[in-house]
């Protein structure tokens, strides 16, 4: 008896992390990109050269000139300045939507893998009939039942997602929950708070951020499409979605630059995202190499 | 495929379809104000006779459940109440312009399948750079969602290239499909896209496969090989994938319809979101669900007869 090793108990802290592999040049060239985006969003405006909501009815639809290097709107407001100021606003309501369906799906997937039986197949049963619902009919929906504006559409948006990260946290934590760890930290009288908080979560965390990650690319696209179809952002707000609408009759007239230009915005962070989330991904444990 | 996981999907369907009739109902009582004001639609000082009226024609005043089954029970009768923003039955709205939202996502439907299936298998069969070149082309282009590309489209080629109109849905065959290309394009390039890569994956999985070099070494022609022994053993996550993606484009027309100027459902509904008509928007948005969920069961059902081991994996 007194020659077996000593258990390495693992209630001396957290579990071990994973050994890390070194991210590939596209993930940290997208994360760079994230990370630009990131900035403007926090001191866009400081780097305005106008102020984005300045008319000019004398300079309208101007191309790219030294005082205006992205020209002017319909209504002569500096593009770039709206462009710098309105990542806050284009970004600000998708990280919302990602934030909440991530705690609330999170929590929700705990609940059912650990309680299991009829917590599980409520949970599960339920989040089928909100997978029925896809996330833009009932931004609409929620648009037209509290009037235009992003908190409707944020609010209907994190329900809608909730299904994409209920599911792979549940799976995930169904698997970990079956690891002799956790039956060994039971038995050692840990309780089920501490299990979750210490253990459980923390070695789902990495997957939670890939998941969110991920999340995050597509609660863009539905904002700034809530916002192009008129019922989130309103005008006169800066938002990118909301931009590429105000510029699409000047796409007929041949000035396409503030709709192109906002698109582009959009394009170039959900690339980005895809690309840090599915990079992240592979770094995951039994994550495809 | 058997019975019991028929049942189960049917009877999810039908869950499914229930819960979201409850889901939709109940957010009109959620409303801030009170609903009847909310039906007239806007208007600022309604006269207190034509209130009691609205409220008795859409029984406000009875039990929640009672009120929802006189609402979901006249849906499935095909009446969806009237329209006191629009002056006309919902129902009469819904059919005037159902038939341009069914040819535009049809429309995409299919370029989603065809186009989708043929860049994956010729990226998966060509390899090199061929696969390499479709393959960032086509995970550019799932990163463009349907109302930039529409602004896109119209630029290029309605504007830059005078090739295709830009608004409304033509009339006549051939009307409503050039009418329709740019939207229904704008509509299915990312789930081309989507499918697109799919399609490659599977092609390029059972192009390794052992069955595919015993036929080959057994002497069938490569094309035989190809059509018998590859695409057909590929076509299953491919369904599945065009699946979804058909059913997403039930919930995208909005976006397409809204940016091209198309009169039909999705355009309907977020016109009456706008003048926050009520009646409107919920007809719409069950039928929606209706359709989206519909999509998806028959997708279910289909993989499960190409594959009968997705029913073992798919019922819980």
């Amino acid at each position: 008896m007194s020659t077996a090793p000593a258990p390495v108990l693992p209630s001396a802290g957290r579990t071990p992390p994973v050994r890390r592999r070194r991210l590939d040049t596209a993930t940290l060239a997208a994360a760079a990109v994230v990370g630009v985006f990131v900035l403007l969003a926090l001191f866009g405006p400081l780097l305005a050269p106008h102020d984005p909501n300045a008319v000019d009815p004398l300079g309208v639809n101007a191309g790219s000139s030294a005082g205006h290097l992205l020209g002017t709107d319909d209504t002569g407001r500096d593009i770039l300045s709206r462009i710098l100021c309105g990542a806050r606003a284009s970004m600000a309501a998708p990280a919302l939507v990602v934030l909440v369906s991530t705690a609330a799906g999170t929590a929700l997937a705990l609940c059912a893998a650990w309680f299991g039986g009829w917590t599980d197949r409520l949970v599960s049963g339920a989040l089928d009939v909100v997978f029925g619902f896809p996330g833009l009919i009932m931004a609409v929906l929620a648009a037209a039942v509290f009037g235009p504006g992003l908190a409707a559409p944020v609010i209907a948006l994190s329900i809608a997602y909730l299904p994409l990260v209920t599911r792979v946290v549940r799976a995930a934590a169904l698997k970990e929950r079956s690891l002799p760890y956790v039956s060994a930290l039971g038995l050692l009288g840990a309780s089920t708070p501490r299990i979750w908080l210490r253990h459980l979560l923390p070695n789902l965390a990495p997957l939670i951020l890939v998941q969110a990650t991920i999340g995050f690319g597509y609660a863009l696209l539905d904002v700034a499409a809530v916002s192009f179809i008129g019922l989130g952002s309103q005008p006169p707000a800066p938002e990118w979605g909301l931009m590429v609408s105000n510029g699409a009759p000047g796409i007929l007239t041949g000035q396409p630059q503030q709709s192109l230009y906002a698109g582009l915005m959009i394009v170039v962070l959900v690339i980005a995202v895809n690309l840090l989330g599915s990079g992240l991904s592979r770094r995951l444990p039994g994550g495809a190499a | 495929m058997t019975a019991s996981f028929l049942a189960t999907r049917l009877t999810m369907l039908v869950v499914t379809v229930l819960v979201a009739s409850l889901g939709i109902y109940g957010a009109f009582m959620l409303a801030p104000g009170d609903p009847a004001t909310l039906l007239v639609g806007g208007a600022r000082k309604p006269d207190p006779a034509v209130l009691d009226r609205i409220r008795a024609e859409y029984h406000l005043d009875d039990p929640f459940f009672a009120g929802w089954w006189h609402w979901f029970s006249g849906c499935l009768h095909g009446d969806f109440g009237r329209s006191l923003v629009y002056r006309d039955s919902v129902g009469h709205l819904i059919g005037e312009r159902a038939g341009d939202t069914f040819a535009l996502v049809a429309y995409a439907a299919v370029l989603v399948l065809v186009l989708g299936t043929a860049i994956g298998t010729v990226a998966a069969l060509r390899g090199g750079r061929t696969e390499a070149l479709l393959t960032a082309a086509t995970s550019g282009v799932m990163a463009v969602p349907t109302f930039i590309m529409s602004v896109l489209l119209i630029w290029v080629f309605a504007v830059e290239l005078p090739w295709f109109p830009v608004y409304g849905s033509g009339t006549g065959f051939g009307g409503t499909l050039s009418h329709l290309t740019l939207p229904a394009v704008a509509l299915a390039v990312s789930w081309v896209g989507y499918v697109a890569q799919v399609t490659r994956t599977s092609v390029r999985t059972e192009l390794r496969g052992e069955h595919v070099e015993t036929a080959r070494s057994r002497g069938v022609p490569e094309s035989v090989v190809i059509r018998r022994h590859v695409l057909r053993n590929a076509s299953g996550p491919i369904f599945a994938v065009s699946g979804v993606g058909i059913a997403g484009l039930i919930a995208t027309t909005a976006v397409a319809e809204q940016a091209f100027g198309i009169g039909g459902l999705g355009a309907l509904m977020i016109d009456a979101a706008l003048k926050q008509d009520l009646a409107v928007v919920q007809a719409v948005s069950l039928l929606f669900v209706v359709l989206f969920v519909a999509v998806n069961t028959v997708v279910d059902l289909v993989s499960a007869a190409l594959d009968p081991r997705t029913a073992q994996g798919g019922s819980r």
